[in-house]
């Protein structure tokens, strides 16, 4: 299904919102591997959604703006991306990282949000000071962050098929997401004493073969949130909305109604 | 031409290197035996004050987490030399201040350096290599600005002599600085910066401060050297005098050009050994897109995995010889790149023993070095541009990543 891009100027900062599908509203927030509206599970999402979806500021291409020092930068774009688009009872999706920004949005405002669901969510930091949560992804070999975020290696993307240009994306991803998540390395100290702030029904999809962001992590997580549930989406890693689209959609779609 | 000897302090006493992924950032230092490593320190230490018994000046630097260079805080090394030392400049190049938190403690150590030291010190400023993105724990992106603000508060703690000042910056705020001691030399000691490509020398040059490079060979020389040179230009309108710019290499001097080869084969170990990673070669924001992408493919990232000697020495790399010889190399790369008044002589490295540094030292402290200051003394702008124009570029095949590190 094809994407109809939106380009905003917010803050002074250029901003493109893919949009597609029709139905309630959708806010969907991606990843460090950058934009994923254009996937399957995104496609199977439309026939129920209006998707809102922002590519972060220095993914895909876009310029990273240079006054952004972190995630909270982000955060407020997006609460006031969420007021220029008159979002009304969104859902709010978020995987990895943009599951670190949905939750930032819900403890700050969650007027416009209904529900909300975190993928694989980074954002807390659940072990002690010595303990090595996430592993550390910049400083971590491909084939070592492939074993650790795919159920099935098999359906990773393989750089060596990319062209130059797909890779100076991919490089650029990384920048940003280095920017949103050096340090506090992809946590925020101060989330976890905010979490009680969301009231609204909130679901964890978690792929149970994570190992860069365990279940384990998914279930503390889920536990700082009242009344959270959390759902493992087995044969699946760190992308379950890639490697268990059909599970993933069905999981969603059933949360959204009731 | 002042000559900076120079070594990096290795410990080289490593397994073979299939035994490990990377000689930088994650090689466990149960590897490191502290016996050894105080022997190592002693020689080094030694071998500094040997060159300025032969005349040379001194230059240390530092890296982290790495058997390349066990110097983790050069202060520390340059503070010794400071007091044992009595007439060499102490050049430090450098202070990575864009991975250091606190840039009024750099002032501070560099201000009792200079004093301790009567005014000897040359203060270096540097971005740091990409491998020291995690030994510091502070990101590589936008390290050229924190680099640079880094520098402006140094250079007012420095400077300013009446009591403390305000500064909030963008990365780091400081608000009563009032540095004790204040710098032996007025207004402050000379400051150099290590530069790569054309645009990271055009601030270096408007202030008046040293450019060095690093690896930089016949093939990136020019461009370089000229991008300093026309910043320079351009901010004094004149042209840049040629104690502005300073040239690093690899020098082994030998009494035959058998034994010369011998020695340098050995300082090749700086080279040869650095095995490391492409991840820890190219932390996110430290490269700009386009050489990122070259580390991604993997046609870089790592070093030739067997430098050759020949090969490095027609790259301007290594100037290796008996004397004539060495004095010939340099002068080549010298006129090719239109001049330099500072070379900096990496002297030892590897397994090169004390007795083999310093006999090649004491050649060339007897023999090329009064050539090479006469060859400076007679420096003349315009006639080096001649001799510069008449020699054409020479034709190097590319090595991937090598000396990409350096790249700013």
């Amino acid at each position: 299904m094809a994407e109809t891009p939106m380009k905003l100027t917010l803050q002074g900062i250029d901003l493109e919102v893919r949009r597609k599908g029709r139905g309630p509203a959708l806010l969907m927030l991606h990843g460090g591997g950058g934009p994923i509206s254009h996937l399957p599970f995104a496609d199977r999402l439309a026939e129920q959604f209006e998707i809102f979806a922002p590519v972060h500021p220095g993914f895909d291409g876009s310029r990273l703006p240079e006054r952004f020092d972190d995630l909270e930068d982000l955060v407020y774009l997006y609460l006031d991306l969420m007021d220029h688009l008159q979002l009304d009872r969104a859902v709010v999706l978020g995987t990895s990282i943009g599951g670190w920004l949905a939750a930032e949005l819900a403890v700050r405002n969650l007027q416009r949000i209904s529900k909300l669901i975190l993928v694989n969510a980074v954002g807390i930091k659940p072990g002690g000071r010595d303990e090595r949560d996430i592993a550390d992804v910049f400083a971590t070999s491909h084939a070592e962050l492939t074993r650790l975020t795919w159920h099935n290696p098999a359906l990773a993307p393989d750089p060596s098929q990319f062209t130059d240009a797909q890779l100076k994306i991919v490089a650029g991803n990384r920048v940003a997401l280095s920017l949103y998540g050096w340090d506090p390395y992809l946590h925020n100290p101060r989330l976890r004493y905010r979490l009680h702030r969301i009231t609204v029904p909130t679901l964890f999809l978690w792929g149970a073969s994570d190992k860069l962001v365990t279940p384990a992590y998914g279930k503390a997580y889920c536990n700082m949130i009242p009344g959270a549930k959390m759902i493992a989406i087995d044969q699946a890693g760190h992308s379950p909305h890639v490697e268990q689209p059909d599970v993933f959609v069905k999981h969603v779609t059933h949360f959204a109604a009731a | 031409m002042q000559t900076w000897f120079f070594t990096e302090d290795a410990y080289p006493y490593l397994p073979d290197p299939s035994a490990y992924e990377s000689i930088r950032v994650n090689l466990p230092n149960r590897n490191y035996d502290p016996a050894k490593g105080a022997d190592l320190y002693h020689q080094y230490l030694d071998m500094w004050l040997a060159a300025e018994g032969n005349g040379l000046e001194i230059m240390v630097n530092e890296h982290h987490q790495t058997a390349t260079c066990v110097v983790p805080a050069a202060p520390l090394m340059l503070a010794i030399l400071a007091r044992q030392s009595k007439t060499a400049r102490l050049l430090i190049l450098g202070n990575p201040i864009a991975n250091r938190n606190q840039p009024v403690r750099v002032a501070e150590e560099m201000a009792m350096i200079d004093v301790i030291s009567r005014g000897r010190l040359e203060c270096g400023f540097v971005r740091s290599v990409p491998w020291e993105a995690s030994a510091a724990n502070i990101t590589a992106l936008r390290g050229v600005d924190r680099m640079w603000e880094a520098h402006d508060l140094i250079i007012k703690a420095f400077t300013t002599h009446d009591g403390p000042f305000n500064f909030e910056g963008r990365y780091y705020r400081h608000r009563q600085v009032n540095i004790w001691p204040r710098p032996f030399q007025q207004p402050h000691p000379p400051v150099w910066v290590t530069i790569g490509s054309g645009p990271s020398g055009v601030p270096v040059a408007q202030r008046n401060y040293i450019g060095a490079v690093f690896l930089a060979g016949y093939q990136k020389v020019r461009g370089i050297f000229d991008g300093y040179r026309d910043a320079y230009a351009a901010k004094f309108a004149k042209p840049a005098p040629i104690n502005r710019l300073a040239y690093a290499a690899l020098i082994y001097v030998g009494d035959t050009p058998k034994l010369a080869r011998e020695g340098a084969e050995k300082i090749l170990w700086y080279m040869q050994s650095n095995k490391v990673t492409p991840h820890h070669s190219n932390p996110p924001g430290y490269h700009p897109l386009d050489v990122a992408v070259q580390f991604m493919k993997g046609q870089a990232g790592i070093l030739p995995a067997a430098p050759q000697l020949d090969d490095q020495m027609a790259r301007g790399n290594v100037f290796a010889g008996t004397p004539d010889q060495v004095y010939e190399q340099i002068k080549s790369l010298y006129e090719y790149s239109g001049g330099f008044g500072h070379l900096i002589m990496m002297g030892q490295a590897g397994f090169l023993t004390m007795p083999e540094t310093l006999r090649s030292m004491e050649l060339f402290s007897k023999e090329v070095a009064p050539r090479l200051k006469a060859l400076t003394a007679s420096y003349d702008h315009g006639r080096a541009r001649e001799i510069r124009a008449a020699l054409p570029e020479k034709p190097l095949t590319q090595l991937g990543s090598f000396g990409l590190e350096f790249t700013r």
